[in-house]
């Protein structure tokens, strides 16, 4: 394959932030202050949080289609245990990680224990978490106390606090996947499984590790939007597992495995809320803002497949000996 | 000297088909010991044993003097046992250095300590001399300098066993040479090596012992001075077949159904020429990785050629499958479960599969399902499937020969003028594969031409007019009946043999 192709491939996601971002400074004046660059980030930490986090289930090959109920359901916990106990929002956001993270749980042990395909599972916790949620609200808006929007308008050092929790978690993040055993093996079962557990990784353990930071992840996501809204309306991250996805995608995540990166998910999410704010900034017409941001993940998906095939061509097994160049 | 590894009396069947019976064989330390035998001879079985990959049926293995069952591909790796296969299992995506200490990083404040294993896999890249820094990408580094990487692997892990399993298939000469330095070094420090391959010359030279397999047992094993590559052939060949095979009942006619001319794909085949005359049944043989299948696909239209052309009944083939099998090709692959049949559905509608075109009635093509009961049924009786009600019992209750027959049949009722038959009878019983033969020779007998591909020599001694053989992508010779296996084997291992 030519290199230059080569190059564009890897860096896709940068090529397409640069000229994203050029067209819109062009079209709208204003459109690169930093206020409203600022907003862009603080509007992208929630569809980022949740996609680093799915960036680890990626990595594996594996696919979480049940965080966009997770996000409504660990708040939703973690809001009726601060109702009744009476605890502060601090102690909230720890239960709701928690919560979180045991939703993800759920879906290791049916995918490791019990062997069921990522997919199915967690396409039927999608609608299982959902609908315990619904089922403990009977479909009603939940509202949070005042405390938790004053949590969400916060800031540390003039650092909004959706930002703070969204490049803490990416920086934790990056740190887990190249400098930990952990985070290594992942890349390790993601590119050959069965190497893997001939090398003596522990792969079963490691996914169901990566299910439970999905979880989590997911989790801290939904509270971070819920604490700048302050209620929790039923229907909330519906839908939104395909906006997490495309951004882990977007950001370089390959869906075959063994690629991505935690930095890679910050840029995705926020180059998918950029052309979301972009579009509004432009005033083009509301209706055809879906199809623009389905190009954008067509785009990626593409760009994805087109890396695959390159690898598939360098992997291929070759009979007759090479000769010396 | 004493011996680091030992077996006795082990065996290992599948399913009551034994893969390797009744060995005792000792493995001395600091020797190394070359593994020879033809395909299927159980050299994989006997070695993925002793990798803790497959568990004897019966036997003991004992290690440095101990009893050794291994559980897992890990256990073997911490007692000290490394395995260099054909398939690397390296990971692309991760440095030399991690690829190395994937299974115990070192540690520091909780975080891997990146300096030392940079500089522990330095020292091992330079004692095996691979010119490349520790950070470097795996997928950056050439087959033969993965391999190096693997063997970094196994001295980092101060393994006292490493089996080399054809470690120079798709090695440059140069590549190949400096694996051999390597090995020699190993053999200095005192390591043991097993070296499995076809490569005759190469064990010949590399090793101090030879062992030699057929059919699962051990035939001989002595230093390797008393073996020349001859003594070595002869010794790995060696059977009997009596009423194994039904008699042809036609011979091959003078008209050629099917023509290949200097087929090529870069790292695949070489100037692959072969014609098929109608009625007959041409046998191509090789060692496994020799290219058959690979050719299979590229008549078939699976994968793509560069160069060459094909002909059937003096007509250009060209397209995908579709257009191939539309034009008279059929293909029966060796991959009977993954690729021949749907296992799940009713034996009838896998018969069906080719020809369910013809069955269409009307502008929707509405499936006329009273013909298409009919004609299943007259397939069933033709090819003889033992089978219960063919439209609702699934293939997957079959045995492997009546699989095997309904995969034919599918083929049958779009009426081919070239069959390529890929392995037909492995993992079929005895009595089937004789029923697989008869339905072969009906076939040549019909007009068909047919490429019976088989990596056992005896079946296509016993079924075939003409045999192909062909090693690393090209073929390497053509005998006619009557066959010298000796012979015919020597192509395959590309040695002379007086």
């Amino acid at each position: 394959m030519r290199p230059g192709l080569d190059v564009a491939l890897r860096h896709a996601t940068a090529i397409i932030f640069v000229c994203v971002l050029l067209y819109f400074a062009v079209q709208a004046p204003g459109f690169l202050a930093m206020e409203n660059l600022g907003n862009i980030v603080k509007q992208s930490a929630f569809i980022g949080i949740a996609a680093i986090g799915i960036t680890f289930v990626l990595l594996t090959a594996g696919i979480d289609l049940s965080v966009g109920s997770v996000m409504y359901l660990a708040p939703l916990i973690a809001g009726i245990v601060m109702r009744d106990l009476g605890l502060g929002v601090p102690a909230g956001l720890i239960v709701c990680v928690a919560a979180g993270a045991l939703l993800g749980a759920i879906n290791a042990v049916f995918i490791v224990r019990l062997n069921i395909v990522p997919f199915i599972v967690t396409l039927a916790t999608l609608f299982a978490f959902r609908g315990f949620g619904a089922f403990l609200t009977s479909s009603r808006q939940f509202d949070f106390p005042p405390a938790m929007r004053e949590f969400g308008q916060a800031s540390v050092f003039g650092v909004p606090n959706p930002i703070l929790f969204f490049g803490g978690l990416a920086l934790i993040a990056h740190f887990v996947l190249t400098r930990t055993t952990f985070g290594r093996q992942i890349y390790a079962v993601g590119n050959d499984a069965e190497a893997a557990r001939k090398a003596g990784v522990p792969v079963a353990a490691l996914r169901a590790r990566v299910y439970v930071i999905s979880g989590a992840c997911a989790g801290l996501s939904g509270f971070v939007l819920i604490s700048q809204i302050g209620r929790l309306d039923a229907g909330f991250g519906e839908g939104r597992e395909f906006d997490v996805i495309a951004a882990a995608v977007l950001g370089g995540a390959s869906l075959f495995g063994g690629v991505g990166s935690a930095f890679g998910a910050v840029a995705g999410a926020t180059l998918i809320q950029t052309v979301k704010t972009g579009l509004v900034f432009t005033g083009v017409n509301l209706y055809l803002q879906p199809i623009v941001q389905a190009a954008i993940i067509f785009l990626a998906v593409l760009v994805d497949s087109l890396r695959e095939h390159r690898l598939r061509r360098l992997k291929r097994r070759v009979i007759r000996p090479a000769t010396d160049a | 000297m004493t011996a680091l590894l030992s077996f006795k009396a082990l065996s290992k069947d599948w399913f009551g088909v034994p893969a390797v019976s009744d060995l005792t064989l000792e493995v001395a330390r600091g020797s190394t010991l070359g593994l020879i035998g033809e395909n299927g001879a159980g050299k994989s079985t006997l070695m993925n044993m002793v990798g803790g990959v497959v568990t004897p049926s019966d036997g003991e293995m004992s290690w440095k003097g101990e009893a050794y069952a291994p559980r897992s591909a890990a256990d073997a790796a911490v007692r000290g046992i490394a395995f260099i296969h054909q398939e690397l299992n390296l990971f692309t995506n991760l440095s030399i250095a991690e690829n190395v200490f994937i299974d115990s990083f070192p540690k520091r404040f909780g975080m891997i300590d990146r300096t030392r294993i940079r500089e522990d896999t330095a020292a091992l890249l330079a004692r095996l001399e691979l010119d490349h820094s520790p950070e470097t990408l795996v997928a950056e580094l050439a087959p033969g300098e993965r391999q190096i990487v693997e063997i970094a692997k196994a001295l980092h892990r101060e393994a006292d066993l490493i089996i080399f399993d054809e470690p120079t298939t798709s090695l440059t000469p140069r590549e190949t040479a400096r694996l051999f330095d390597v090995i020699a070094r190993l053999k200095a420090e005192g390591r043991t090596v097993i070296y499995i391959s076809h490569i005759l010359s190469d064990v010949k030279m590399l090793c101090d012992e030879v062992a030699v397999l057929r059919d699962g047992r051990l035939v001989e094993a002595g230093p390797a001075e008393v073996f020349d590559v001859g003594r070595m052939i002869r010794s790995m060949i060696g059977r009997e077949l009596a009423g194994m095979f039904p008699a042809r009942t036609a011979a091959p006619q003078a008209d050629v159904v099917f023509e290949a001319e200097g087929l090529g794909q870069p790292g695949v085949l070489e100037a692959v020429s072969l014609n098929v005359r109608a009625g007959e049944v041409l046998g191509l043989f090789g060692l496994m990785g020799s290219g058959r299948s690979e050719l299979a696909r590229v008549i078939f239209g699976l994968d793509p050629v560069e160069r060459g052309s094909l002909r059937l009944g003096g007509r250009e083939l060209a397209g995908g499958p579709g257009a191939r099998i539309a034009a008279g090709l059929a293909f029966v692959t060796e991959n009977r479960r993954d690729e021949g049949l749907m296992l799940d559905a009713p034996v009838a509608e896998n018969m069906s599969l080719v020809a369910v075109r013809t069955f269409g009635r009307g502008p929707l093509a509405v499936l006329d399902r009273g013909a298409h009961e009919l004609a299943t049924e007259r397939m069933r009786g033709e090819i003889g499937v033992r089978a219960g009600d063919i439209a609702r019992q699934p293939v997957k209750a079959l045995s492997g020969g009546n699989q095997q027959k309904v995969v034919i049949g599918k083929w049958l009722m779009s009426g081919p003028r070239l069959f390529i038959l890929d392995e037909p009878t492995r993992g079929v019983d005895v009595g089937a594969k004789y029923e697989i033969y008869a339905l072969a020779d009906r076939l040549a007998a019909s007009g068909a031409g047919i490429l019976f591909i088989s990596s056992e020599l005896e079946e296509l001694i016993g079924m075939c007019d003409r045999v192909m053989v062909m090693s690393r992508g090209e073929v390497t010779a053509e005998f006619a009946a009557p066959f010298d296996r000796v012979k015919i084997l020597a192509a395959a291992f590309r040695e002379a043999v007086a």
